[in-house]
């Protein structure tokens, strides 16, 4: 448990500890305004900071020129992104 | 004449939302955020920011079902309110 300790020695009944047990695992990310992250955790904080590798931005716009109101998708690759915690909305370790 | 005596512990838990919080740990809970959507899932922990640990949980936007997670950590600036399902 050293990387759960390094980050401020959760204690497993509280809800920071999901998070240390995903360390170097793949996690998906859902932000303020629509938008999802999905990628590898190196690391991250008590306020929800994140560094992500391998990164896949998934942005969900709504498209003008379409009549009605069609939502698509915008992807972005990174390979390696520091994200501040306060846009942060849900985090789930992915199976 | 000396203060009445503090109410005894179950009195104190009804006063203190934190108390209601820590009955209804392991139940399955409704989740709010202030954007309108919803989690459904059970409650696995909370701690003082209202960050949230749930498992096996539903994301229901204007009530219908987005997706599934089997944990999930819901940061706690964005909780309205926590709901012990009936």
């Amino acid at each position: 448990m050293a990387d759960a300790e390094e980050a401020g020695a959760t204690a497993s009944n509280e809800p920071m500890f999901l998070i240390s047990l995903a360390l170097n695992e793949i996690v998906f990310v859902r932000l303020r305004g629509d938008r999802e992250l999905k990628g590898r955790l190196h690391a991250y904080d008590s306020h929800c900071n994140l560094v992500l590798g391998d990164v896949e931005e998934t942005v969900y716009v709504v498209d003008d020129e379409e009549q009605g109101d069609e939502v698509k998708t915008v992807k972005k690759q990174s390979e390696m992104l520091f994200l501040r915690g306060d846009s942060v909305v849900l985090i789930s370790p992915q199976q | 004449m000396s203060a009445p005596a503090p109410a005894p512990n179950g009195a104190a838990d009804a006063r203190d939302p934190s108390g209601f919080l820590s009955e209804i740990i392991g139940a399955p809970v409704t989740v709010k955020l202030n954007s309108g959507v919803v989690y459904k899932g059970e409650l696995q922990s909370v701690d003082g920011y209202m960050n949230i640990a749930l498992e096996q949980t539903k994301e229901l936007v204007d009530g219908k079902l987005r997706r599934n997670y089997g944990d999930a950590f819901v940061r706690g600036n964005n909780v309205m309110y926590i709901s012990a399902d009936s």
